[in-house]
């Protein structure tokens, strides 16, 4: 089985270790918790996994701190991306 | 483990753990001189491509920095050659250096009679550098006697998972026997500055690190428009962080957890021991550098992506964030940092093989980028604007 890391409790993204095919089963470990997970598209090695379906808008949460929002709506099991994702700062009509 | 090593004293109190013979031009006009002078002896060349600015600020910002790496004590001696008619003054470098006690001498190309003159003479006084540096003799240090540089380099999104947080296990080590870490990298503390605030031990460190940190965040709205926002580099998008908030939060885990005692500027030395955040561009090679002329001696460098670049002075140590770049590219890392992530080893486990690795470098153990001979040298044109942002 696949193998994603969760750093957080807080977090809604995990971090797949190994790339992983669509509707291949995902076991995400970490911060005291393991659950499974069905991929929803291939994710390369690295790249982050949606732990729930999110909204356009949602903040997105790794470390436990925000690391951006979603700019689509992104099912669960999805990579979270460039695509449907955005950081928030050093920009002009950012926060911080 | 060794909790000493053998370490050479220089005239100003401060400890190397190299023993260089550093030839420095002063100008891009002197750089080919200066490596023929150092061809095949024991030294080391740091060509450039400045010197002769109409900008006085550059020209200041490199005798600084030239001057400074000059003092660093893993320096033993060094040898500046000069041009002739440049802007950068080859008197003030050779004063600035000689500050510190040790020997230096300079060289005009046009004074001398060309360059088959200047090699001969420059090569005739580090011939006798090495001599005088052959003689000296190690005496047993402490940990409160290193400087530790941390810098990540080519990160994916492993480095905050393993290499980062092992090498801040390792950090949290020296700390705790004495001695003192310089992290840097401004623009990848956006978006992770208020974890490193709360750890400032006074106001006025903490309100130094947001100054610093906000000035950096401006420089990233300034080419917004040419970035699209995105301020980390292809690589990293390719090894799958997103945002630079992302990336900083993994990048300050190598800050280990120990208080933040002093905000410094680029290429300043630390007043305090323990941690210290040093104003720096995100560009991995001027980045170390600026930390190994504030007197850092040891390197640590995190790669997830992977990257062979070195320091002319310092033995940079690479941690690799995942296995299979390690063994990819095994002639370029020095401490695997993957067994986090399959389980084999916990991040205290590696934290604390890091810090042997660092001690037995400073007992003299050759790092890869000194077996290679990975030598980068750059200047920040402008610090401590990022300039590359990302890496």
């Amino acid at each position: 089985m696949k193998r994603a890391v969760l750093i957080h409790p807080d977090d809604n993204v995990a971090t797949v270790v190994q790339a992983v095919a669509a509707g291949e089963t995902i076991r995400v470990s970490g911060a005291g918790d393991t659950r499974e997970l069905a991929a929803a598209e291939a994710i390369p090695m690295g790249h982050k996994v949606a732990l729930a379906r999110l909204a356009a808008g949602d903040k997105i949460t790794k470390y436990g701190e925000t690391i951006g929002r979603a700019t689509a709506a992104v099912a669960s099991g999805a990579c979270v991306h460039i695509h449907n994702m955005e950081g928030l700062r050093g920009r002009t009509g950012g926060v911080s | 483990m060794t909790t000493t090593f053998p370490g050479y004293r220089r005239p100003d109190g401060q400890v190397g753990v190299r023993n260089h013979i550093l030839v420095i031009p002063t100008a891009i006009c002197s750089s080919r001189t200066a490596e023929a002078i150092a061809e095949g002896l024991p030294a080391v060349v740091i060509p450039h491509e400045h010197g002769c600015h109409f900008d006085s600020r550059a020209n200041e910002n490199l005798e600084r920095l030239l001057i400074r790496l000059g003092r660093s004590p893993n320096v033993a001696a060094a040898l500046v050659v000069s041009l002739g008619c440049e802007s950068a003054s080859m008197e003030r470098i050779t004063a600035g250096i000689a500050e510190s006690g040790k020997p230096v001498e300079g060289l005009r190309i046009q004074e001398v009679g060309g360059t088959i003159r200047t090699i001969t003479r420059g090569r005739e006084i580090v011939e006798r550098f090495a001599r005088d540096t052959a003689a000296l003799k190690p005496e047993p240090c402490g940990a409160e006697e290193l400087i530790l540089a941390v810098e990540c380099g080519g990160s994916d999104a492993f480095s905050g998972l393993s290499a980062n947080p092992a090498v801040g296990a390792a950090v949290d080590l020296l700390i705790d026997d004495g001695g003192t870490v310089i992290f840097s990298e401004t623009g990848e503390m956006v978006g992770a500055e208020h974890l490193l605030a709360r750890r400032a031990v006074d106001e006025e460190t903490r309100r130094r690190l947001l100054h610093i940190v906000g000035r950096a965040e401006g420089g990233f709205r300034n080419i917004e428009a040419h970035s699209g926002g995105v301020y980390i580099a292809v690589g990293n998008l390719a090894g799958g962080l997103t945002t630079i908030e992302e990336k900083s939060l993994g990048c300050i885990h190598k800050g280990g957890t120990r208080p933040l005692v002093e905000v410094i500027g680029y290429t300043d030395r630390p007043t305090r021991r323990g941690l210290v955040i040093m104003d720096s561009t995100g560009h991995d090679v001027a980045s170390v550098i600026g930390k190994v002329a504030g007197g850092a001696q040891v390197v640590c460098f995190t790669t997830g992506r992977g990257t062979p670049t070195g320091c002319p002075i310092a033995p940079v140590i690479k941690v690799c964030s995942n296995s299979d770049t390690s063994r990819h590219m095994a002639d370029n890392v020095d401490v695997d940092a993957g067994t986090i992530l399959t389980g084999e080893e916990s991040i205290a486990q590696v934290g604390r093989r890091i810090y042997e690795v660092v001690m037995a470098v400073a007992a003299g153990e050759r790092t890869k980028t000194e077996i290679l001979g990975h030598r980068e040298f750059a200047v920040a044109s402008r610090a401590p604007i990022p300039e590359g942002v990302g890496r």
